[in-house]
């Protein structure tokens, strides 16, 4: 929607190899981070994105390794930090790129906190959420996004919690962008450019699948077969269409609340098929909350609507406050109420003319 | 300061000496504006050229409910024509705004001390409050001390009627006709208060004016009325002082300033990232207004998000700050273990306060030692420096940044609650005798290639800043191999790096040389302190020569590492006496490290030392 970051910033030319380090990546056989990471270093080039400006910040989890196999700044931080260290690079720096990489466990449960406000903040990064509803790291204990009834090691009957929606605790948080994907989607790229693009916090929920802890949690609507019923790939301007377009999505105006609707020969207008407008945010609040089953999983751009950033607010204050005045030290520690002290009795500085200023307390 | 002779105070009616020093207390209701009145009454004091050091001392609850024995706030001010080091024992004066602070404060007043109370709020109710079954002004119950009771409420109603406050706004002008009063008792000037008045409401001149007439008011009391004690006026002559020019700082004002000097002598841009916590928050006040400094200020979500910043700062290039107290600490200490591993400059502020847990949130300790040498998970050394009061405290400051930035690492900076907001006069710095020492970055790939961590001389790794060309890497709190900075789990290589860690903060210590404060280098007793406990022990100890006793004062400022002489000066005495606000944490460190004798003295009600007590102690060891 906001191609501010991409007029202001000159390309770089590179290509996928630039981004690749020397460091063995170290996931499970068969993880769904793979095809994530391959996804970002394809798309970095795509970006003109320029190595030496880039970031990747992370906290701890199996995703939280990524910053390690991306030949660009990195720093692996500590659990659920990501979005607070990032926050600090970029107000010391706001020409960096930061992007930051966290899961269900890092984002949602220990960094709950910083993730929402890194939102409503509206900090100018990429946020990039693994969700694969486990924690992989500590060997598959259910996470605050797994199913109620997961069964794992810390919940051998079944887990009873409610999960967290993670588009949803954005989208409360404040967020001014919500995407969605999945790990081997081949329109992950094309998400991840749109998170770039957007001036602001841009919150991308990942669906990762830990084929060692938790295989297939997603395939019904990831595997081949569920696709077509079970995706629904949004678009800007275009009408929400699923089931190789036999099927969309309409207002239900009765109950406020969305439907899915048959469309006949293509006649989505006739179905009442809404049209999705990316600035919408009452529709995004939908879209976030529709339940899969009875309805498809909303993916791609939910949401885009930028808004001023919190750095550039910073910086604009700092700029602001500091107009006019010079930095001088000594100054500085002069003021406030002072006196000199002589061989005569003490007098006020400020009628002696010295650098103190009027009462300060 | 100079040094000079004594402190003790003399009695102070119809005695024809003038004291030297004199003890001060403004006690009154939490809403009574007695923090307000004894800020200015220290600047008067301040003005009038007599050295000073002050103790604000208020409860934790922001409003409390009136007249209540726990609603009570106090700030006392030590002053004189001599070196003042401490804000006083016992009280010469108080002055009791209600039932509730005579009740909390008169068994601190020296016997044959003067009480000033305002009758006019010795009313059934109050005196009920404070627990009174009968009114202690009339009942005979205060004659150790001399009493001056008046209803300074109806005086001061009386002397603002012309500007047609209520009942209430005007009853809030109490404190400056008290402070009227206690500016003639000292032949004091009220110019500098009627000056600042203007300056504070200048926006409602009825208030300004107001507040004027009744701080005239008092003052014209003292000078009329023929008060019922032989109260006459006293003039303390100024303290000897170096020339220059001087200031009253706070410990928060002046960590603030030195940590903006500290980040400038380094050449770098500053990063705060703060969490409101008492008593750490003045910091962030301070700081928040010195943009034109390349300070950028953060109030962060949380305690974890404030260091956290100030990390990913630090590893942008820039100085990263945090500061808390006690619990505040306790959450930041995965990060600093953070910043430790990824060995990024970082200073920590810790104002200490009662603990533990929430503990005593405005009253002082020093319990804070053991968290900020080992308190972490971890062989996780970091540097550990206190300050001694609120003027040395920026000296501290720009030595932490030194050290954060040289050794490439965090350091913790210790204070407490009574230096943050204690003031006392401040000879006001010469900026260009600092030295600058400032911060280097790696701009290009160095021979044989980037490491990211290749150490320098003083074991520290390069400073890296994201956005420089070919430099790229990462970093992360995983062990990493040696040189390289690679993830590296292997045995050798940690035990590698863990003693690369240690040894670059023990290096700190090279060059730093514990002197002695006062006495000889040898003895029979050596007092040791460190942080806040300075002014008693100073006191102490002199008075103890004074009296032909072989003892000595030692003041820490590198608590870690320790200076590098001080185990062998400490062999130099036949005995140790360690007074600390906490259970014996310096003491035990001291054990640790030079299998030396040291006696704890430990006072932990969080009121600061008084010097009988560290007095008696240092009698009790040499008898």
């Amino acid at each position: 929607m906001n191609d501010m970051t991409t007029l202001t910033k000159p390309r770089v030319e590179t290509v996928l190899k630039d981004w690749e380090t020397d460091q063995e990546v170290r996931w499970c056989p068969g993880c769904g981070d793979y095809a994530i990471l391959k996804a970002v270093q394809r798309t970095l080039p795509m970006l003109g994105a320029d190595p030496k400006n880039t970031v990747f910040v992370s906290g701890i989890g199996c995703s939280s390794r990524f910053p390690y196999y991306v030949e660009s700044y990195g720093f692996h931080t500590i659990h659920g930090r990501a979005p607070a260290v990032a926050t600090g690079v970029k107000l010391a720096n706001p020409e960096l790129d930061v992007w930051i990489v966290t899961g269900d466990g890092d984002g949602l449960s220990i960094g709950g906190n910083h993730t929402m406000h890194i939102l409503r903040r509206n900090l100018d990064c990429q946020i990039l959420l693994f969700n694969n509803e486990i924690y992989g790291l500590t060997k598959g204990q259910y996470s605050p996004t797994s199913r109620a009834g997961t069964r794992s090691p810390s919940s051998p009957a079944g887990s009873v919690d409610h999960p967290a929606k993670p588009a949803a605790f954005a989208l409360g948080s404040g967020a001014r962008f919500i995407a969605r994907a999945y790990d081997v989607a081949k329109q992950l790229s094309d998400v991840l450019i749109a998170a770039y693009n957007h001036k602001g916090a841009a919150f991308v929920e990942i669906f990762q699948n830990c084929i060692v802890y938790n295989k297939d949690v997603f395939a019904d609507f990831t595997e081949k077969k569920n696709a077509d019923d079970g995706q629904l790939w949004v678009e800007n301007g275009k009408p929400m269409l699923f089931g190789k377009g036999t099927k969309g999505i309409a207002l239900d105006r009765e109950a406020l609340a969305l439907k899915v609707v048959d469309v006949t020969d293509g006649d989505w207008q006739a179905a009442g098929v809404i049209i999705h407008d990316v600035t919408n945010r009452s529709v995004a609040h939908m879209l976030v909350e529709m339940p899969f089953g009875s309805f498809p999983m909303a993916l791609g751009v939910l949401y885009d609507d930028p808004a001023s950033s919190f750095e550039e607010a910073v910086v604009e204050q700092n700029a602001r406050l500091a107009a006019g005045k010079t930095p001088d030290l000594q100054k500085l520690v002069s003021q406030g109420q002072t006196w000199i002290v002589s061989a005569g009795p003490a007098t006020d500085a400020a009628e002696a003319g010295s650098a103190g200023s009027g009462p300060e307390l | 300061m100079a040094s000079a002779a004594s402190q003790s105070t003399a009695p102070l009616a119809s005695d024809e000496t003038v004291p030297e020093a004199v003890v001060v207390r403004f006690a009154g209701d939490s809403g009574d504006g007695m923090q307000l009145t004894g800020g200015q009454f220290t600047l008067s004091t301040a003005l009038a050229g007599n050295d000073l050091a002050t103790f604000p001392d208020f409860p934790a609850e922001i409003r409390a409910p009136q007249g209540t024995l726990f609603g009570v706030s106090a700030f006392q001010i030590n002053f004189g024509s001599s070196d003042i080091t401490t804000a006083g024992d016992a009280p010469d004066i108080l002055i009791a705004m209600n039932p509730a602070a005579l009740k909390t404060n008169v068994t601190d007043l020296k016997a044959g001390g003067l009480i000033i109370a305002d009758s006019g709020e010795f009313n059934d109710r109050n005196l009920a409050k404070a627990k009174y079954e009968s009114n202690p002004l009339q009942d005979g119950s205060l004659a150790r001390w001399q009493l001056l009771s008046f209803d300074i409420s109806a005086l001061t109603l009386e002397s603002v009627k012309p500007f047609g406050l209520g009942n209430k706004e005007a009853l809030r002008c109490k404190n400056m006709w008290t402070l009227g009063l206690a500016l003639w008792l000292f032949d004091r000037s009220r110019e500098p208060i009627v000056d600042w008045l203007k300056a504070k409401f200048a926006k409602a001149p009825e208030l300004a004016d107001a507040n004027i007439a009744a701080l005239n008011a008092g003052h014209a009391y003292g000078e009329t009325a023929e008060l019922a004690v032989p109260v006459k006026q006293l003039h303390l002559p100024p303290a000897p002082a170096p020339e220059g020019l001087y200031r009253t700082v706070t410990g928060a004002e002046a960590i603030s300033l030195g940590l903006v000097a500290g980040a400038q002598l380094a050449g770098l841009p500053m990063f705060f990232g703060g969490y409101p916590i008492t008593p750490a928050s003045a910091i962030l006040h301070h700081l928040s207004r010195l943009k034109e400094f390349g300070v950028t200020t953060f109030q962060a979500e949380d305690e974890i998000a404030a260091i956290a910043s100030a990390i990913g700062a630090s590893y942008a290039g820039s100085l990263g700050v945090t500061s808390s107290s006690g619990p505040g600490i306790a959450l930041k200490g995965e990060a600093m273990g953070l910043a430790i591993m990824t060995e990024l400059p970082l200073i920590i502020v810790n104002s200490q306060r009662g603990g533990p847990s929430t503990g005593l949130p405005t009253k002082t300790e020093q319990s804070d030692l053991y968290q900020a040498v080992y308190g972490r998970n971890g062989d996780a050394p970091m540097p550990v420096l206190a300050a001694r009061s609120p003027a040395d405290a920026f000296d501290v400051a720009i030595e932490a940044v030194r050290i954060a930035i040289e050794y490439m690492t965090p350091v913790m900076l210790l204070t407490d609650g009574y230096i943050a907001n204690a003031a006392e006069p401040w000879h006001v710095p010469d900026m260009s005798t600092y030295a600058p020492f400032k911060a280097k970055f790696l701009e290009t790939i160095p021979e044989g290639g980037l490491k990211p961590f290749a150490r320098n001389e003083k074991l520290a790794r390069p400073w890296i800043k994201p956005g420089t060309p070919d430099l790229m890497h990462r970093i992360g709190g995983i062990e990493k191999e040696v040189n390289t900075g690679h993830i590296n789990y292997e045995p050798a290589n940690h035990q590698a790096m863990t003693e690369l860690r240690r040894d670059k903060v023990l290096g700190v210590a090279r060059g730093i040389r514990q002197g002695v404060e006062i006495g000889e280098e040898t003895g029979k007793l050596a007092v040791v302190g460190w942080g806040s406990t300075f002014g008693p022990i100073h006191q102490a100890v002199r008075r103890a020569r004074r009296k032909g006793h072989d003892v000595a004062h030692i003041h820490i400022r590198h608590i870690w590492p320790l200076p590098e002489n001080l185990g062998d000066l400490l062999k130099g005495y036949d005995q140790i006496l360690v007074p600390e606000m906490n259970t014996g944490q310096l003491k035990t460190v001291l054990r640790d490290q030079y299998l030396v004798d040291a006696r704890p003295l430990n006072k932990i009600s969080g009121q600061p030392f008084r010097i009988a007590e560290i007095e008696a102690a240092i009698e009790g060891m040499l008898a």
